[in-house]
């Protein structure tokens, strides 16, 4: 077939490029020696059987990586990030390593997994359970890959797209987050080693729900992360990322990087469910999630839409964006934050308003609970060009006990006399009346406060796609237990 | 099937509650009355577990249990449900979910079996029609924005709903115009059955008027200090509270 002679060929040119540049690391092995070097970067691209110019890209990242300070700026704490103690590279688990059964599985996991209501064959597929070849996940996956084809929808792992749609990915990787942009888009551009690669032709409305639990190369859990999606003209697509069940990983900082293009008359619906490891009840052992997600509403018309629901991780620190280019283009942000114990929340958003007419509205709800720090950040930039454009800011925390904190830092920058920016905020505590109204008609305190706070965050919640959005509300009370009392 | 023993009890470190006796047995509709201040609130808050009312004194025994012991959420699954002067509004929570959440809350107390949400829409379609009620309370969020009359129907609804042993209306009767006033008090009476009973504390007459009480105290300084038949209300409409005051002081 021709992609492998294509392939071998990229490796006859990468084992010549070996001996040039002193490429030490044994492409043999399976894993990458722990620590971070130009060396790992050559070995991450040589193992996917890279081009040249993408080794060449991942190489200058890294080496502008080297000289970018740590950003600081943030109302998160944490000790400094050792970057050689990880590892940056490893292969995916043989079938011997994984468990056999569910019954091989920490049981605290799986009953984290029944309250959320999350079938069997799925708690399988989570927990990394061998499942037969044979199986159901292989046919499912192969029809929904023929329902795709048929429309000319591309949705496949980066790396294959590397391979299959290199134009493509050339011509739009990094277009959105340079990889100059911050260290941890930095970093992920040098060693990025999984993600999604989705481009919509014109025209097409993608027929289902795109969700990564239908990418069976995605066996590694992906810290670095890299994921783009291209709406052509008049196309639309909705995309699902993460689950609500728990995520463990060995690696502690997660730093993806997510790029959104939309041309004329475009949607992109990009719907997050983050539950991350938040550590134990002091903070300790939990995941960074330091991520960077921007749109580009490049054409007129296009819209864009964020919605996030953010439980997990001990600290979180992502401002998914919007740049509204396009003439009339639109940019949505919905968000839900909960923090408990000791976990941090530095999140929010970026609209910055370039073309005409364009609109924003952001919807953030910001949970605090235990001992918890949360903080709304948003951007609300007004070019001098963007006359008539327009946004609209609700930002509510809700305070649960009282050794928590909300704070909202919203920076407002209007170049644009008739541009209109109005921001809300408010900050409550749940009343102690409409705690006890909930109990005496039967309902436990815990069982109270998530009724309460899901009717806080329903505005939010009925923005996600219907799977995510049952799911999304358990969460919501499951991420509050032992808050009270 | 409520026996209150010489109950007394503090809110903010005063003693509002100095000694209560009452006695309910099931099948019957105790009413009680009483000026400003003379702890009609309190008690209905002490019986229903409210935090910040201190029990310093005496005992409640409900169904023979020991009433005190138990939380809020416990009390009700026992039986025991507080229609509420001042309902609380939570926005973003539609009233069909409350319930349902307060229903299956207590079925599970009991080891019963919950309804799932096709059931109980057709549960509470039964009770709305059974009440009189329309539908259009029930889509909006608990509360908010509903007037008076609407709160106190939602309360209503809510009690037909959970089909409680011991009912607590308190002061059912504020805040409503005549026309809501028999609505609600209709409800009251088509719930009423010889299996459950009800605590009726109100200001005024006239509730009773639409639900015949079979005794009527008095309460005054945290007291009662006299209880009669339907009558006696008559009585302190006409009279007021005075002579009774006086022998509580």
């Amino acid at each position: 077939m021709a992609a492998s002679v294509e392939t071998v060929d990229r490796l006859r040119e990468l084992e010549s490029q070996k001996y040039r540049y002193g490429f030490i690391t044994d492409i043999e092995a399976d894993t990458a020696p722990k620590g971070l070097s130009e060396d790992i970067v050559r070995f991450i691209s040589a193992k996917k059987a890279e081009p040249a110019w993408l080794l060449d890209w991942r190489l200058k990242a890294y080496r502008r990586w080297l000289e970018m300070p740590e950003p600081d700026w943030a109302r998160v704490k944490f000790p400094p990030l050792d970057y050689q103690d990880a590892y940056y590279y490893s292969a995916p688990k043989s079938p011997e390593d994984r468990p056999k059964s569910l019954d091989e599985v920490d049981p605290k996991l799986l009953e984290t997994y029944e309250k959320l209501g999350i079938p069997l064959r799925e708690q399988e597929q989570l927990a990394g359970v061998a499942v037969d070849a044979v199986f159901d996940s292989v046919s499912v996956a192969t029809t929904f890959k023929k329902n795709l084809e048929a429309v000319g929808v591309i949705f496949c792992p980066i790396s294959e797209a590397v391979q299959n749609h290199p134009e493509l990915v050339r011509k739009y990787l990094g277009s959105v987050v340079p990889a100059g942009d911050n260290k941890h888009a930095c970093l992920n551009s040098a060693v990025f080693t999984d993600g999604s690669f989705v481009y919509i032709p014109k025209g097409v409305r993608c027929p289902m729900e795109l969700s990564t639990y239908f990418r069976i190369n995605a066996q590694n859990t992906g810290q670095f992360e890299r994921t783009l999606i291209v709406a052509d003209e008049g196309s639309y697509v909705s995309y699902l990322e993460g689950c609500t069940a728990p995520m463990r990983d060995e690696n502690q900082l997660h730093a993806a990087v997510v790029e959104l293009v939309a041309l004329d008359d475009a949607e992109i619906k990009y719907s997050t469910v983050q539950n991350w490891y938040p550590g134990d009840e002091n903070g300790v052992g939990g995941i960074y999630n330091f991520v960077t997600k921007r749109g580009a509403c490049r054409g007129r018309n296009s819209k864009i839409s964020w919605t996030q629901v953010e439980t997990g991780s001990a600290i979180t620190w992502k401002y998914p964006s919007c740049i509204l280019q396009g003439d009339n283009s639109v940019g949505e942000f919905y968000s839900i934050a909960i923090t408990n114990n000791c976990q941090q929340a530095d999140t929010g958003t970026k609209m910055i308003h370039l073309g005409k007419n364009t609109r924003s509205r952001i919807v953030a709800k910001g949970i605090s609970a235990g001992r918890s720090q949360s903080t709304y950040r948003g951007l609300v930039r007004m070019g001098a060009k963007a006359d008539g454009a327009r946004n609209h800011t609700q930002c509510d925390s809700l305070l649960v006990g009282d050794r928590c904190g909300a704070h909202t830092v919203p920076y407002i920058e209007s170049k644009n006399r008739g541009a209109i920016v109005e921001h809300e905020a408010t900050t409550s505590r749940i009343s102690e009346d409409q705690l006890f109204y909930c109990r005496q008609r039967g309902m436990s305190e815990e069982d109270a406060v998530a009724l309460v706070v899901n009717g806080f965050c329903r505005e939010v919640l009925q923005q996600l796609p219907m799977e995510f959005a049952v799911e999304a509300q358990k969460l919501v009370g499951i991420s509050l237990e032992g808050s009270v009392g | 099937m409520l026996e209150i023993k010489n109950l007394h009890a503090t809110v903010d470190g005063k003693e509002i509650l100095r000694g209560i006796d009452l006695k309910i047995d099931a099948g019957e509709v105790h009413a009680v009355m009483g000026p400003n201040g003379s702890g009609k609130s309190t008690l209905s808050y002490v019986l229903t577990g409210r935090e910040g009312y201190e029990v310093t004194e005496g005992e409640v025994l409900y169904q023979g249990k020991n009433l005190l012991d138990l939380a809020p959420e416990e009390r009700a699954g026992e039986g025991i449900f507080l229609a509420f002067q001042y309902p609380v509004a939570i926005p973003g929570v539609p009233t069909t979910t409350f319930l349902k959440e307060a229903l299956n809350s207590v079925r599970r107390y009991r080891g019963e079996k919950t309804v799932d949400a096709l059931q109980f829409v057709k549960l509470l379609r039964e009770k709305t029609k059974q009440l009189g009620f329309s539908d259009d309370l029930l889509k909006r969020a608990v509360n908010v924005g509903f007037s008076g009359g609407e709160k106190k129907r939602n309360e209503a609804l809510q009690m037909a709903v959970l089909d409680p042993q011991l009912a607590i209306l308190d002061e059912t009767d504020s805040g409503l115009d005549i026309d809501a006033l028999r609505v609600v008090s209709e409800s009251v009476n088509l719930l009423r059955k010889p299996e459950n009973a009800f605590l009726v504390i109100t200001h005024y007459q006239r509730l009773l008027d639409h639900i015949v009480p079979d005794r009527v105290h008095v309460l005054a300084n945290g007291r009662i200090v006299h209880s009669g038949g339907k009558e006696l209300a008559f009585e302190l409409e006409k009279n007021g509270y005075a002579d009774y005051v006086g022998a509580a002081a």
